[in-house]
């Protein structure tokens, strides 16, 4: 027991003492839940609409004005030409365009139907399919309004219509940071423990200072432990600042759900991510090794987890690969406790999984240290 | 030692052209030596490409939905036999009892709900006006507002159907067509923006690393006072990544085509032209961090905080520049990536020439000029 | 006397290379061990084996009446080491090192303020006890390194090249060193290139090509080899070598 406190208090003096992980650890966090969530915003708000109204009726105007009234456009260019109209989607002047004919008017009231054109640029399919169906609802909208007007004049009896009431639950504001912030701190605790762990231990290698550790009888475990432990407290330590000072002061997010729950569950997730750092410093020599191939992890962890794109798109063998990504389930499990105040009934499932990574990690990673030295 | 008193022919001087091939070959061998980090270097791409243009897509497909119903009539049944046949969604579950579907959106079993209301077909046909209710989970708000909106259209469709053999109606119908990707794919918009990133990853982070590694290791001084032109020394270092970078933009352009279908609507002369430039843009500002780096660690950190980061959230592939804040939007014009990205686009997807990326061109090319003159001239002042 | 090194026919294999062929020697307590050879000899594959960071081939050996194959946790107890890559944490300081290695073998805090006192004052550092190891000059480094090796008292301390790039004066107090060490009863097996430093120590082992040539005292090696000094031996031995310097 003596030895392993000796040998925390030596992992601890180094890590404060190292200039260059201080800000990692204090200063990259902040700066990057500031940055993110501002540069990370999916909301589809400024969708840039080119109008070419040949029509110039009652009915083009105000069809206009709905959609430019409706927020979620920004009138950029406004002609009567189409060809013209289309050069702005060529030049990104324009997301979409939407062509009124002449005589759209006229032809709508004789033959009761009649046709817009709206054409979209669809190299971003997100935005070109949310800017779609934008505007859909609100030619749906509008065919409504002038059928309510239509159907006074013609005094044409009862019509059906059915109401929807829609809502959204969990964040009702519909608040883009909400859905990111904790995703990202998720992320951001993630990379910190790997590079940081494989990193460490192999500094260690590179300096040949293991080598003076390995001739004395201290147990390899405590060697371990002793790593692996400071870099636990500063994943606790960090999450708490993310969650309790930023998330909660900046962005306004308070967990739904017990915080009791929330930290045990990051507690296990920390210690199997610790594990994998220990892992990738088993198969690299050097510190620059263990950059890149951590960096390739992390990246893959990330793009993969859910945090930008929603897993329930991918295709069968995308999604295997994302639930072999622990930080799929810290993501999801952030998301339910934070968001939806899920309790310990509903992420059984997923405590199940990250316990056996952990175990299965440490194991791995235990395994192959010993063989490597 | 005789080796010393060989009588020598003739010895010839070595013309700068010779030398200059000598140490680019130095540098071949630097780089295919590393067989983990060249592996890294084409298997990333590879990697990121087939992620990027398979895995990660936004479109909504089998998306669950719960639904409560407490009418069970002709009505609801109808809809609900919409909802099925819609490849957006897959129904989780028909249920009477309100409190399943709190627990589902809990469990994150579903993503959205529909609730019918008691009489929901009697009021539709005898009050001509009928109410449901849509749930979506905001949690993820983007996913809940395209759910929200599919359900809608699903019940307005119903609507119309029904109503619509009556006569009297004004209808608008909107035609709608997406140019250059009618399929929606991901891919369009990722790929163009991956290869900034590759190319940006290969050309500054590993040509600083390797020019800091010979500060590091004092095999620099070696080079530096061999009779060769400074110059020539960092131009050697950059043959083999300009050479490596070439390689992966051949790799990620027949995989996006051949792979993922990606057409290539323009010019390729002038595709490989501008990606040259973008490749030297690169390649000097890893030549600025080598020069203000002292070890490895340092540069491969100022590549990933002063290139990596900027890229993925400011070129545009990743991140919509047009809803950040003003300064991160005014910032994102000094990024390189953004400009080649929009290259990238104009040329392989909306097949445009010259005359239409000019500016984009003549940014590049200015911010390459200006990398190179500071790069070189702080390189220069470092040996003095 | 009873020996504290036993080593009977230990060697090491990679793969087709042998490291280490077939040596067998004997270390008695107290004694200044030098362990001579080329580059490349084996002399490092040999002393790792001893120290039980390697294990061996073939062959067995003992040390302090442990066996090196099954009882490498009880021999790292009664071991020091120090090897000839500097190894002692840059980024602490001096105390903090002693305090660490201290702890390591278990030595009570008491035990170490005190022993840690007496190490500084012997070594004259006290002004630099506050002061990152990093900072030191490389004797200094080398000294305080060697101090921690035999600062739990071992029955044995394992120095590689130890003096390595270091200045005649400080290289001659280092020697000082390891005679204190020496005659507190610790053992001191040591490898070295300065043949100067081979005329110091007891017995003298010089390795060529994984195979032990010669091992005695240094005066009976330079009559054995009709040399006038240890320089001269090594030389007459070394040069049969075959495998190339590393």
């Amino acid at each position: 027991m003596r030895t392993l406190i000796v040998l925390l208090q030596k992992e601890f003096r180094q890590i404060f003492r190292n200039k260059a992980i201080l800000p990692l650890i204090f200063v990259m966090p902040t700066v990057q839940l500031l940055i993110l969530p501002l540069a990370a915003d999916y909301e589809i708000k400024n969708i840039k609409l080119a109008v070419i109204d040949q029509d110039h009726s009652p009915y083009s105007a105000k069809l206009i004005s709905k959609i430019t009234g409706s927020g979620y456009f920004q009138l950029t260019h406004f002609g009567n030409s189409y060809p013209q109209g289309f050069k702005t989607i060529e030049t990104e002047k324009a997301d979409l365009v939407l062509n009124i004919p002449l005589g759209f008017e006229k032809n709508l009231i004789r033959e009761q139907q009649n046709s817009l054109f709206i054409a979209i640029n669809a190299i971003n399919g997100v935005k070109a399919g949310l800017g779609g169906s934008y505007l859909a609802k609100i030619i749906q909208e509008f065919n409504m309004e002038i059928n309510l007007d239509w159907t006074r004049v013609i005094q044409n009896g009862t019509e059906q219509k059915i109401e929807t009431l829609n809502s959204a639950w969990y964040n009702p504001g519909m608040n883009y940071n909400f859905f990111m912030v904790p995703g990202i701190l998720a992320a951001l605790v993630t990379m910190m423990g790997t590079y940081m762990t494989s990193v460490n231990i192999v500094k260690e290698k590179e300096v040949g200072t293991i080598e003076q550790i390995n001739v004395t009888p201290v147990n390899k475990m405590y060697f371990i432990l002793a790593k692996l432990i400071p870099f636990w407290v500063i994943g606790m330590f960090v999450f708490s600042v993310g969650l309790g000072i930023i998330a909660n002061l900046v962005y306004g997010i308070s967990s739904q759900g017990s915080l009791f729950l929330l930290y045990l569950f990051l507690g296990i997730y920390l210690v199997a991510i610790l594990g994998l750092g220990l892992l990738v410093s088993t198969y690299s020599e050097t510190q620059q090794q263990a950059m890149s191939i951590t960096f390739f992890f992390v990246m893959i962890f990330m793009l993969m987890s859910g945090l930008f794109t929603p897993i329930d798109s991918m295709p069968s063998w995308a999604r295997a690969i994302s639930y072999l990504s622990p930080l799929t389930y810290f993501i999801e499990v952030m998301r339910m406790i934070v968001l939806k105040g899920s309790g310990f009934d509903d992420l059984q499932y997923q405590f199940f999984v990250i316990l056996l990574f952990a175990v299965l990690m440490n194991t791995w990673a235990i395994l192959n240290y010993r063989k490597t030295n | 030692m005789y080796f010393l008193n060989w009588p020598e022919k003739q010895r010839e001087v070595p013309t700068e052209m010779k030398q200059f091939l000598i140490f680019v070959r130095k540098e071949f061998k630097h780089v295919f030596r590393d067989k983990k980090t060249l592996l890294m270097l084409f298997g990333l791409p590879v990697v990121q490409i087939v992620l990027f243009g398979f895995a990660l897509t936004n479109e909504i497909k089998n998306s669950k939905v719960l639904i409560v119903d407490y009418s069970k009539d002709q009505a609801t049944c109808s809809i609900i036999a919409k909802i099925e046949a819609s490849t957006y969604f897959e129904i989780y579950s028909v249920t009477q009892d309100p409190l399943e579907m709190e627990k589902a959106f809990k469990k994150g079993k579903i993503k959205s709900g529909i609730i019918f209301p008691l009489n929901f077909s009697y009021d539709l046909h005898h009050s001509g006006k009928a109410q449901l209710s849509i749930i979506a989970d905001g949690s993820d708000p983007n996913t809940a507002t395209s759910l929200t909106n599919y359900l809608n259209s699903i019940v307005q469709d119903y609507i119309h159907q029904v109503s619509g053999s009556r006569t009297g109606l004004l209808f608008v119908k909107a035609e709608t067509r997406m140019i250059y990707n009618p399929e929606l794919k991901g891919a369009y918009n990722y790929v163009p923006g991956v290869m900034a990133l590759v190319l940006l990853l290969v050309s500054v982070m590993m040509t600083s690393i390797s020019i800091v590694r010979e500060k590091e290791m004092g095999t620099m001084e070696v080079l530096l006072v061999s009779p060769f032109k400074p110059l020539l020394v960092i131009l050697s270092k950059a043959i083999p990544y300009l050479l490596v970078s070439m390689v992966n933009l051949a790799i990620i352009l027949l995989l996006s085509v051949f792979a993922l279908g990606l057409p290539f609507a323009g010019s390729i002369g002038l595709f490989v032209l501008v990606s040259v430039l973008y490749i030297i843009t690169g390649l000097s500002l890893g030549l600025l961090i080598s020069s203000a780096a002292a070890s490895q660690q340092a540069a491969m950190l100022m590549s990933v905080m002063g290139m990596l980061l900027p890229t993925m959230l400011f070129a545009g592939f990743m991140f919509p520049i047009e809803n950040m804040p003003m300064p991160l939007q005014l910032f994102s014009n000094v990024v390189p990536a953004k400009w080649y990205y929009i290259i990238v686009k104009s040329i392989m997807i909306k097949g445009l020439g010259l005359s239409a990326i000019f500016k984009e061109v003549l940014i590049l090319t200015g911010m390459t000029v200006f990398l190179l003159a500071v790069s070189l001239k702080k390189f220069k002042t470092r040996l003095e | 006397m009873e020996a504290v090194i036993k080593a009977e026919k230990l060697s090491k294999r990679f793969g087709d290379f042998i490291a280490t062929n077939a040596v067998s020697f004997e270390v008695y307590p107290g004694e200044i061990f030098g362990f001579l050879g080329a580059n490349g000899a084996g002399k490092t594959t040999a002393m790792r084996m001893l120290c039980g960071l390697s294990r061996p081939s073939s062959g067995s050996a003992s040390i302090a009446g442990f066996d090196v194959y099954t009882q490498t946790e009880q021999i790292k107890k009664h071991i020091g080491y120090m090897s000839q890559k500097f190894s002692l944490y840059e980024d602490l300081t001096v105390v903090e090192n002693i305090r660490l290695f201290g702890g390591i073998y278990g030595l009570s805090k008491e035990d170490v303020r005190v022993k840690t006192q007496g190490l500084l004052e012997h070594l004259k550092m006290e002004d630099q006890k506050n002061k990152l190891v990093g900072a030191l000059p490389l004797g200094w480094k080398q000294k305080l390194a060697f101090s921690v090796a035999v600062f739990h008292k071992p029955r044995i301390v394992f120095l590689d090249e130890p003096t390595g790039g270091v200045d005649p004066i400080t290289r001659r107090q280092f020697w000082d060193l390891i005679y204190e060490a020496s005659q507190q009863g610790i053992t001191v097996f040591v490898t070295t290139h300065y043949m100067d430093e081979a005329e110091y120590c007891n017995r003298v082992s010089i390795m060529v090509d994984g195979v032990i040539e010669a091992l005695d005292t240094p005066a009976k090696l330079k009559s054995q080899y009709d040399a006038v000094s240890m320089e001269d031996v090594f030389f007459k031995l070394a040069r049969k070598a075959k495998r190339g310097a590393d």
